[in-house]
């Protein structure tokens, strides 16, 4: 048996000799193995390729002679594979290694907030009380669930400082909406036709969408070389048309900004409304009341701010905290209390005095399975853990600021940051290595990397939040990677930039011809051959 | 406090590093009017894990869980059994903790699920392409309307009265800005004729099939007019079990299905989060809102998948995305790909049978009972029952002892005398002959 250079068996003898295994296995100078797995690294088909007419429940074969289907009954088989349970488990345990998460790892994306999702949030919110709870059940037999939404409404208001929020928007984007249409009515009420929204080039690419989304034209405000939102160049831009400013703090940034409460005070002279996103809230949360910095409408992340997990990409919930000029129009559902206990009003014509509802955001009442991890989460940290959590979010990143800055560029890196620190590429000028390489490159020291190209205000940005999850032994090895990566491209040793990652379960994967012609399903083999 | 691992210790060794005096120093920019002291905020403090877990438990103890009582309620949320090993897969960390895969590299397990996902969501509603879900089946329509208006250049909608009205009133609100909404009136257990109102300035048709009601819609007509005026046909689906029996919307001409996937893998959550599925037709892709993920190939050849299409979206497009969705439900559409891997064809086609045939059983036994009516003559899992008394307080009685009897139709279109005495009951699987006899036995004695 051959030796590689480490004194580890090859295995596959004469690299001659070697003949492709599977199709696709390794060509590189990666070990290529019989089955094309690598170690805990299982290669796994797709779930139709191991259809083998198995049944993975077991269900009684009931006929169904006489039906009351109205001919309308099913003519063709549907196509779905047929699996065993152990088949099932095993496809999907291989696939949830080849994800990073952040149980497995400092996952620094930033305005993403990567943090601890505590496990005792997942059982409360799996209580048959909350977890197997009908929407349109009975109201006496729902009390504890209207109870909970009340006591998560009682948290936000409180946090936020602000009188009132809707509940039922179902992600971040969708309380955006929500807060846009609150406005929209409330312009609309007044009689006025406003149809500009300023909105800073730092901005969220929900936020423009968003505005767009809700039937308003978007208006974009520069940015400051020191990375604020120009409050003059914002000020000169309001007028009778602007219908509300959706300006994010702390930033995309990563910074305060400083002049809130002079921006709020103009665009409410101007007639208009502030939409402020809060997508970053987890920075300011027990420590600043949106509220006092003039905010009339404010989404909060619940998967972002209060630890609800990301779960790959949602399910997330975006309530939205309204302040006095906007709180009539909230959407139903509303929840009201009586003499009969708490009650859901789910009827426009039915808004008690005063209530002027937009409208209806979805169906049912907002996402009730991550309020029970939401309210778990604060009630765990209380409003000092709240308040902690905020503070040592901000402390970790202004903490990689301070001991990455001597290699890294930090554009705005003069001042504090919040809980989110911003680099660019000029570090990287002339070594040959870009954001993206240096970025794949963390991959192949096992970390997610940060944010890439975003905010748009800077070249090549790469922007890291670390959260308040980290201990400093794990900050302090993240800081060494990142900043030994540094030196290695200042130093021009590009090889483990170029073409990186080279350890994960896929290298670089060809996106242009992913949309060239896209393949957005699995076909049988005949019919590929036929469309073909 | 557990969840936060720097000490005191740590905290000043970090301050001396950034050189700040404390931790304020590094809110600078903050307003002093606008820093709060802790006291500001009328909130408990920290509690230990079985402190809240006491607190959480007592809320839920003071609500009656489906499981709980013989259970009847449906009208787009369906109690189903779910397979313990979904719950047990969906919280694996690697699921669990990850984020939108916007690294394919380590995040293949998120891809090549979300891959499958979309093939299965285009099988079963007989479409071309679906996307990798949205947040639920009333959003779902919604955006199915917003794109039909871009896609038709056109502003009206027609929504058929067997709309669920949540899904309606949702639409109004969202694509109502861009042209009129016109919904049609409640014909309960008959189809109404929306044929006629389609025109030359119709963007599109809304047929939900089973509808509120429970009746089975055949969309070929409507479909065939709508295309005849220049129109698309959007089909709801609010119980996916459903299309283990029924001939799928795709099979019928629709042009974009939205549906709510609850019902497979996901729990009732008390309305949320559920998982919403978009499909249409290949011609419609670039006008598709939401995630998609594609097949592609990494330097090496290997197979591998990728967000795709992604100048459709809000990050590249900003305010000329199709749509602002950015977080979808991910983890509900895991739930939803692994109990339907688990069911197969067999066991999603014998699940749809058993559930119509409870219905069936179910509503023979009920329309027997004196002054109570069964609606429509073609229904799935639910239908609805006309009493001879209104509804809403019936139920409520009836909970008081132990049976939740379904939803009453007054719960949805409060506004509408003409449906007070209706009731719209489903049956699942999970439903027992002994739950029949609570149900008619209850029924009979409030009637």
């Amino acid at each position: 048996m051959s030796m590689n250079n480490q004194g580890r068996p090859t295995g596959a003898g004469d690299p001659n000799r070697r003949r492709p295994i599977a199709p696709g296995t390794v060509t590189s100078e990666v070990l290529g193995t019989i089955s094309g797995n690598k170690g805990l690294d299982h290669e796994e088909s797709l779930i139709f390729e191991l259809d083998h007419g198995a049944v993975g429940v077991d269900l009684p074969d009931v006929k169904v002679g006489d039906d009351r289907l109205g001919g309308m009954r099913r003519s063709a088989r549907i196509g779905l594979p047929g699996l065993s349970e152990p088949e099932v488990i095993r496809h999907y345990v291989r696939l949830s290694r080849k994800n990073y998460a952040i149980d497995s790892g400092l996952y620094p994306l930033g305005s993403c907030t990567m943090k601890h999702n505590p496990r005792l949030n997942e059982k409360m919110a799996r209580l048959p009380g909350f977890g197997d709870l009908h929407p349109l059940a009975p109201a006496s037999t729902t009390q504890g669930a209207l109870e909970l939404i009340s006591q998560l409404m009682n948290w936000l208001t409180t946090l936020t400082g602000m009188p009132a929020v809707a509940m039922s928007p179902k992600a971040g984007a969708h309380g955006e909406l929500c807060g846009m249409l609150a406005i929209r009515a409330a312009i609309a009420a007044r009689g006025e036709n406003r149809k500009r929204v300023l909105v800073p080039e730092s901005a969220h690419g929900t936020n423009p969408a968003t505005a767009a989304f809700a039937g308003f034209t978007v208006d974009e405000v520069p940015a400051k070389p020191n990375g604020h939102v120009d409050a003059e160049a914002l000020k000169a831009k309001l007028g009778p048309d602007v219908a509300a400013i959706m300006l994010t703090n702390p930033n995309t940034c990563g910074l305060f900004e400083g002049d809130i409460i002079d921006i709020a005070k103009a665009v409410h002279d101007a007639g208009a409304y502030f939409y402020c996103d809060g997508a970053n809230f987890n920075a300011i949360a027990g420590k600043v009341r949106p509220g006092d910095l003039g905010i009339d409408a404010m989404h909060i992340n619940l998967h972002k701010t209060f630890s609800t997990p990301h779960g790959g990409g949602g399910p997330g919930a975006g309530p939205v905290v309204l302040s006095a000029r906007l709180a009539a129009y909230a959407p139903i559902p509303l929840l009201v209390a009586d003499d009969k206990g708490l009650r859901l009003i789910e009827d426009m014509t039915a808004a008690p005095d005063g209530a002027k509802p937009f409208g209806r955001m979805c169906a049912f009442h907002g996402q009730m399975g991550m309020f029970s991890r939401a309210l778990t989460y604060m009630l765990s940290h209380g409003r000092d853990g709240v308040r902690q959590a905020s503070e040592d979010a901000v402390l970790s990143a202004n903490y990689i600021l301070a001991s990455l800055k001597d290699v890294m560029s930090a554009p705005f890196g003069d001042g504090p940051c919040m809980h989110e620190v911003l680099f660019d590429d000029s570090f990287l000028q002339g070594t040959g290595v870009t954001t993206l390489d240096f970025a794949k490159a963390m991959i192949d020291e096992g970390y997610h990397p940060m944010t890439m190209y975003f905010p748009l205000v800077v070249h090549g940005a790469m922007l890291i939040e670390p959260t308040e999850s980290e201990s400093k032994e794990s900050l302090d090895r993240f800081i060494h990677v990142l900043h030994t990566l540094s030196e290695e491209a200042l130093a021009k040793n590009v090889a483990r930039f170029v073409g990186a990652p080279h350890l994960a379960p896929r290298r670089r994967l060809d996106e242009t011809a992913a949309a060239r012609k896209p393949v957005l399903r699995w076909k049988p083999d005949a019919l590929k051959q036929a469309a073909e | 406090m557990r969840y936060l691992p720097l000490t005191s210790d740590d905290r000043r060794a970090m301050l001396a590093r950034i050189g700040a005096p404390d931790v304020d120093a590094l809110f600078r920019d903050v307003p002093k009017s606008a820093l709060t002291s802790l006291s500001t905020f009328h909130l408990p403090d920290t509690q230990g894990e079985l402190e809240v877990e006491r607190h959480m438990s007592k809320l839920a103890a003071k609500n009656v869980a489906a499981g709980a009582a013989p259970f009847f309620c449906g009208a787009g949320a369906y109690k189903h059994h779910v397979p313990s090993a979904v719950d047990h897969l969906i919280q694996r960390s690697e699921f669990l903790t990850s984020y939108t895969p916007y690294q394919p590299e380590i995040a293949q397990g998120t891809l090549q699920y979300l891959f499958e996902f979309q093939t299965q969501v285009a099988l079963l509603t007989g479409m071309e392409v679906a996307n990798a879900s949205l947040y639920d089946g009333s959003t779902a329509t919604a955006e199915a309307v917003l794109m039909a208006q871009r896609v038709t250049k056109r502003g009206k909608a027609i929504l058929s009265g067997g709309l669920h009205p949540h899904y309606a009133e949702t639409v109004e609100t969202v694509a109502g800005l861009f042209g009129p909404m016109q919904r049609t009136a409640v014909t309960p257990g008959c189809a109404e004729d929306i044929i006629a109102l389609i025109d030359e300035d119709t963007a599109c048709v809304v047929v939900q099939s089973p509808d509120v009601f429970g009746l089975i819609r055949n969309l070929r007509p409507i479909a065939d007019a709508a295309h005849a005026k220049g129109a698309l046909l959007i089909a709801v689906v609010t119980e996916i079990v459903s299309l283990g029996l029924l001939e799928p919307p795709g099979a019928q001409g629709a042009d974009i299905v939205a549906a709510e996937g609850q019902s497979i893998g996901n729990g009732l959550n008390f309305g949320g989060p559920y998982v919403g599925l978009f499909a249409t037709k290949e011609k419609f892709l670039r006008q598709m809102p939401g995630r998609l993920c594609g097949e592609t190939v990494d330097v090496e050849g290997r197979r591998g998948y990728v967000l795709t299409l992604s100048t459709r979206e809000q990050h590249i497009r900003r305010e000329k995305a199709t749509s602002n969705i950015c977080t979808n439900s991910g983890l509900c559409c895991l739930a939803f790909t692994i109990h339907l891997s688990l069911l197969g064809e067999e066991g999603l086609t014998r699940l749809a049978r058993i559930n119509h045939a409870k219905a069936v059983s179910l509503a023979v036994r009920l329309a027997l009972l004196p002054g109570v009516d069964l609606l429509p003559n073609a229904y799935f899992n639910e239908f609805t029952v006309k009493l001879p008394k209104p509804a809403a307080p019936i139920v409520e009685a009836l909970a008081v002892q132990g049976v939740i009897a379904g939803v009453p139709v007054s719960r949805l279109l409060p506004h509408d005398a003409s449906v007070q005495n209706l009731l719209i009951v489903a049956a699942t699987e999970t439903n027992t002959d002994d739950d029949f006899d609570a149900l008619v036995g209850a029924l009979k004695g409030a009637l």
